[in-house]
């Protein structure tokens, strides 16, 4: 068990991807500490390891070895049930591509982990609705996705990953499929809502327009972390990593 | 989850409707097809079912099926009425006579004479006249159909429609005259040939001349009497062939599945509307699971449990299913009743339903197989793939 404070423990994580020919080995020992109350990035180069380390902290992806704790609880130690309760019940998820489900409206769509978590329908819309309101979209409740701008698009599936209120939330590139402005826009309703003292945040980028925002970043290369650095003791690591992805 | 699988399948107006219109189709063709077969098998029989009131049908034991005439000589009805446990034994004429229309035509008939004394086995519904018309000098009932169609009179004007026989013309059969005394309605038989009645003396006489013309002893049972032991009984002490009316039934559907093409034609129809419809809804129902696979590995990457996709792709399945198979067996009954007054044959019983509701069942299933393997084979982690 991990101390209360740390959201996720990663010790030694090792996964390998067996392509037929040749095993590609996606993490060698990934060490990582993310606190309760904390938004980490994780950056990297492309297939240096990022998306199968969220994976495997959101419970979606088994590591061949090592240990992954979350919110205290190993995922190994869980029955393929209880894992789906717990990720139900615990995580939220941000994608790249948005990945709503077309044919729900905004709202139906953020009503889908608490219809997920077992309420109600009407009650999980009307839920929902309201956090709709909170990232601004109070009036597009019944619009499709197709209706939305990209930007909406992902605020929608923000008010998604909050609705059920986990205490972890972990966002594939959340930013990078919009311009600047909306870019900008989101992470800062991201900081401002997703952001608590009991919750953690992971946040999977390439996008060095937002690494500001971040308490942490983690860089990634080669399936390891080379560092771990604290953003506001290292005011210049933007440019770093700029470099580096 | 339930109402997230509805969404998800009605959100995409043409793949759905691609679905259920396979659907559709498949049960249409596995009930309009088989229901013309079931009609045409009941045609074949419809002589046996009109003639209705015998219990038994006495016959030469090489008949095949009820069109099968071979005639017994006279005498042999006596015999049959010694048999111990007969009520009453009547003879039936069956046989084709050719008949000269008004205008020098000769149209072959379907001859039935009828127990002078009793008419048993007459047409079941008269629409004009009564069945004792035919004591009337020449007297003959002609069928509605044939009436009709086959033994109408020409046009009066040209290009008009033809004139339907009616109450009060004349006929000539085997160079006799035959006066239509009444026209009744008759089950369509499988020959689709007019049907004539007249008494058994006159049928005699109509008939071309053979030493032997007893077509069937038509035999009721007396009150009480066990119908099979009686049946043995006839077989047993006058050596000609009894069958109970559904015997005599079954022997002649027997026949025609056994010496014609129909049951193989219309069986292909059937595979093929099966194979067609399990295709197009199979193959558009595994490309409609196959796009949406990603938003199946969201909602698995959110906690949702395999069983429940899985149940969120049957109630997908059985709902299209539903509406596909509610369709086809809609257009079928449909498609029977704009046909009911047609020469076209259509019976559609209940087993038919429960058959071709099996067929869109077994579509379905395997529809629904095919793309819960699929599902309950996703990784959630392909969520996060761009």
């Amino acid at each position: 068990m991990t101390t209360p404070e740390l959201a996720v423990k990663c010790r030694q994580l090792l996964k390998t991807y067996d392509t037929g020919d040749q095993k590609i080995t996606a993490l060698q020992g990934i060490d990582l500490d993310v606190h309760l109350g904390e938004l980490m990035m994780l950056v990297g180069p492309s297939g240096c390891g990022k998306t199968t380390l969220i994976s495997v902290i959101a419970g979606i992806l088994d590591q061949d070895s090592g240990q992954c704790d979350v919110l205290g609880v190993d995922w190994l130690q869980l029955s393929s049930k209880n894992k789906l309760l717990f990720r139900a019940q615990n995580i939220g998820f941000v994608f790249q591509a948005y990945n709503l489900l077309p044919t729900l409206t905004a709202a139906e769509n953020v009503a889908v982990p608490l219809i997920i978590n077992g309420l109600k329908r009407q009650l999980a819309v009307r839920k929902a609705a309201e956090l709709l309101e909170k990232v601004g979209l109070a009036k597009r409740a019944e619009s499709l996705p197709s209706q939305l701008s990209g930007g909406q698009q992902q605020r929608v599936a923000i008010a998604r990953a909050l609705v059920h209120n986990p205490r972890l939330i972990v966002c594939d590139e959340p930013t990078s499929a919009l311009d600047h402005q909306t870019g900008i826009h989101v992470i800062e309703l991201l900081k401002s809502v997703a952001v608590a003292s009991d919750r953690a945040l992971i946040i999977v980028t390439h996008d060095a327009r937002i690494f500001d925002y971040a308490d942490r970043i983690a860089k990634m290369d080669d399936g390891r972390i080379d560092s771990v650095t604290v953003v506001t003791q290292h005011p210049q690591f933007n440019k770093e990593v700029e470099n580096v992805t | 989850m339930n109402y997230i699988a509805l969404k998800m399948l009605m959100g995409d107006r043409g793949k759905y409707l691609g679905i259920v219109m396979g659907l559709t189709f498949a049960s249409l063709i596995m009930t309009q097809q088989p229901a013309i077969f079931v009609g045409l098998m009941a045609r074949s029989f419809s002589f046996i079912s009109d003639v209705g009131l015998p219990d038994i049908w006495v016959m030469d034991p090489k008949v095949q099926f009820v069109d099968d005439i071979k005639p017994l000589q006279d005498t042999e009805l006596y015999r049959v009425r010694g048999v111990e446990g007969v009520d009453w034994a009547m003879p039936l004429y069956k046989g084709m006579i050719k008949a000269r229309l008004y205008d020098g035509t000769f149209q072959t008939c379907n001859v039935t004479g009828l127990d002078d004394t009793t008419l048993i086995g007459g047409p079941p519904v008269m629409l004009k006249g009564k069945l004792e018309d035919l004591r009337r000098s020449d007297g003959v009932i002609v069928d509605i159909d044939g009436a009709r169609d086959k033994l109408a009179k020409k046009p009066t004007v040209n290009g008009g429609k033809p004139v339907p026989l009616d109450v009060g013309d004349t006929l000539e059969l085997n160079d006799r005259r035959a006066v239509v005394v009444g026209i009744a309605k008759n089950t369509r038989t499988f020959q689709s040939q007019p049907i004539i009645y007249t008494t058994y003396s006159r049928a005699m006489l109509y008939a071309p001349r053979e030493r032997k013309l007893l077509s069937f002893v038509l035999v009721k049972a007396k009150p009480g009497e066990d119908i099979a032991r009686l049946v043995q009984r006839i077989r047993d002490s006058t050596g000609l062939a009894a069958y109970t009316q559904d015997e005599f039934k079954t022997l002649t559907v027997n026949y025609f599945l056994k010496n014609t093409g129909i049951p193989i034609n219309f069986g292909i129809s059937v595979l093929l509307g099966f194979i067609v419809g399990a295709a197009i809804a199979g193959q558009t129902f595994y490309n409609f699971t196959l796009e949406n696979l990603r938003q199946f590995g969201v909602l698995k990457a959110m906690g949702t449990s395999n069983w429940v996709l899985l149940r969120m792709i049957l109630l997908q399945a059985v709902l299209v299913g539903s509406i596909g198979y509610g369709m086809g067996v809609g257009l079928t009954a449909l498609f029977g009743y704009a046909m009911r007054n047609t020469i076209l044959a259509f019976k559609f019983p209940w087993q038919l339903l429960v058959f071709s509701a099996t067929g869109v069942t077994l579509i379905v299933a395997f529809a629904a197989l095919i793309s819960i393997r699929k599902v309950i084979k996703l990784e959630p982690a392909v969520v996060f793939k761009g």
